[in-house]
């Protein structure tokens, strides 16, 4: 790839979604914008490379979108046999706009508005359906394609793509609104908004590929999302404590494998490999975010990587402390993560048998399914010498296991069981 | 909604059958798997293959017969065995197919099952 283009790549990844937002935000048409804009990328891949990048690139990407938003507007409007509102269109507040060479030559003047938070709450609009939000955000926030978001969440290619059209088509009908939420429903509409950033992250920590230090990674792109979220919301506690958590996790992702890619549990992992600079900025955002006051389940997450970090580094038992966290984070949301967290720090301080009897409280249909109860639970019975019904869970395990790594994982710790 | 998914071996996972050094292993993720299936209540039959030497490949165009040893493409990947399963859409099959073992080292093709009326 030549320089230029490389160059552009990069603009083009950090300016994507503030330009999409800015074009998006008047007309409610994503998909509009979505076009403009990869054409404007596209005449930007066939012009700088000879006639050199311009003194402010933004600007000049956001102009060219909006001229070829206009030329397809009116293109549309002549298909529609309706040449006389070309006028109207022009005389327009897009036409302010067009392209004469002069006023491409006065882009550097333009000042460049950030609307992505409005953007970010128009994707986790509760109008939107809430599988569709997470994809809605890489693609118009971040610009990842289709497919490679349909990879990540396991969905058929198409599939995602007809999702993703059928919901920027209900923002642009609904006319669902580029804006700021009041007052009154911010912290409702804002978690939504981080549950779908947390969604991104957890999509990239499920992927055996995913290391830390790759950025287009979706766990760097969902904390580059709580950063930018941060940037544009300072002073909202559970902002900082999502970017807390995920600092937590991503500090010691690398530490989940050993060289020879073999799968390395929390308690076993070599301390060395965990990342000491996203931990102490983890520390930091999660102070910050105490001294204001007001606790939810991202702090308390949080709150709970920190006390098992610390238990790590010190070798201070403190497994009351994290009983304790997980029992008010029970009070915010009882999740399967959070009851077989809460079940397993009980093992700790209470024994097995306790833990057990809180895993068996679970509705079985709905674990009958999900890998990490059976593969606590097999911990578990193990742990309490009930090895026969501690193999077959492992075997439930195993079989519900799509991580390679995780699953010689499982059958080793089965082994050992019986050993 | 029935789907079958279509197991894809590579040479390594087929000698792995009767390797004594991994057989084990192999049979094991292949027996908690389809368990899986089993538990989860949505298994609907399938069956596994012997290995693709053991295949032999007709075709006869125009009435002249042709036999040839061995499966009609020659592929890094092959057939293996398939596993039906009843859910209610693509996505789920898919969550599935992910958890099929030869995910991680052929591949795993997903079809919706032609119901004959």
């Amino acid at each position: 790839m030549s320089l230029t283009n490389q160059t552009i790549e990069r603009i083009g990844r950090e300016c994507y979604g503030r330009l999409l937002s800015i074009l998006a935000a008047r007309s409610n048409d994503l998909a509009a914008a979505e076009d403009a804009l990869s054409e404007a990328f596209a005449e930007a891949l066939n012009r700088w490379p000879e006639a050199g990048i311009p003194d402010n690139p933004e600007a000049w990407l956001l102009t060219t979108a909006r001229r070829k938003r206009l030329d397809g507007f009116r293109r549309s409007i002549i298909q529609q046999g309706a040449i006389e509102h070309i006028g109207h269109a022009i005389a327009g507040e897009e036409s302010r706009r067009i392209s004469s060479q002069r006023e491409m030559d006065s882009d550097s003047m333009i000042e460049i508005q950030d609307e992505r938070l409005k953007l970010m709450f128009v994707c986790a609009h509760p109008a939107i359906e809430e599988t569709v939000r997470t994809p809605l955000m890489l693609q118009t926030l971040l610009g990842l394609d289709a497919a490679r978001i349909a990879s990540s969440m396991l969905v058929a290619p198409s599939t995602m793509g007809q999702r993703l059209s059928r919901a920027k088509r209900k923002i642009r009908d609904a006319k669902i609104p580029f804006q700021i939420p009041n007052k009154e429903d911010l912290d409702t509409r804002l978690a939504s908004v981080l549950e779908a950033i947390y969604a991104a992250y957890g999509l990239g920590w499920d992927d055996p590929s995913c290391t830390s230090d790759d950025t287009t990674s979706l766990t760097s792109e969902a904390i580059w999302l709580a950063r930018t979220t941060i940037d544009l919301l300072p002073n909202h506690p559970e902002t900082l404590g999502l970017l807390s958590l995920m600092l937590f996790c991503d500090a010691r992702a690398s530490a989940r494998r050993d060289d020879f890619d073999r799968y390395i549990p929390f308690d076993e992992q070599s301390l060395d490999k965990w990342d000491v600079r996203k931990i102490e900025e983890a520390e930091a955002l999660l102070r910050q975010a105490s001294k204001m006051g007001e606790v939810g389940p991202f702090q308390l997450e949080a709150a709970i990587q920190s006390a098992h970090t610390y238990r790590r580094l010190t070798g201070h038992n403190n497994w009351n402390e994290i009983l304790h966290l997980y029992e008010g984070l029970l009070r915010y949301c009882q999740t399967f993560g959070a009851l077989i967290g809460h079940a397993l720090a009980l093992a700790e301080t209470d024994g097995p048998q306790a833990a057990l009897s809180q895993l068996d409280c679970l509705d079985h249909e709905r674990v009958k399914s999900h890998l990490p109860y059976w593969a606590a639970r097999a911990e578990l019975l193990s742990r309490a010498g009930r090895l026969a019904e501690a193999i077959e869970a492992f075997s439930r395990a195993i079989g519900l296991a799509s991580d390679p790594a995780v699953r010689s994982f499982l059958q080793e710790r089965s082994k050992q069981s019986i050993a | 909604m029935k789907f079958a998914i279509m197991v894809y071996e590579t040479a390594e996972d087929f000698s792995n059958r009767s390797d004594a050094a991994a057989q084990g292993e192999y049979w094991a993720a292949y027996s908690a798997y389809s368990k899986a299936l089993k538990e989860a209540g949505v298994a609907a039959g399938g069956t596994a293959l012997l290995p693709p030497d053991t295949a032999t490949s007709l075709r006869s165009p125009a009435g002249k017969r042709h036999i040839q040893d061995g499966p009609f493409i020659e592929a890094k990947e092959q057939l293996g065995g398939m596993f039906l399963i009843d859910v209610p859409d693509l996505d789920i099959a898919l969550q599935w197919a992910a958890k099929c073992p030869s995910a991680a080292t052929g591949g795993v093709e997903v079809r919706p099952v032609l119901e004959m009326g």
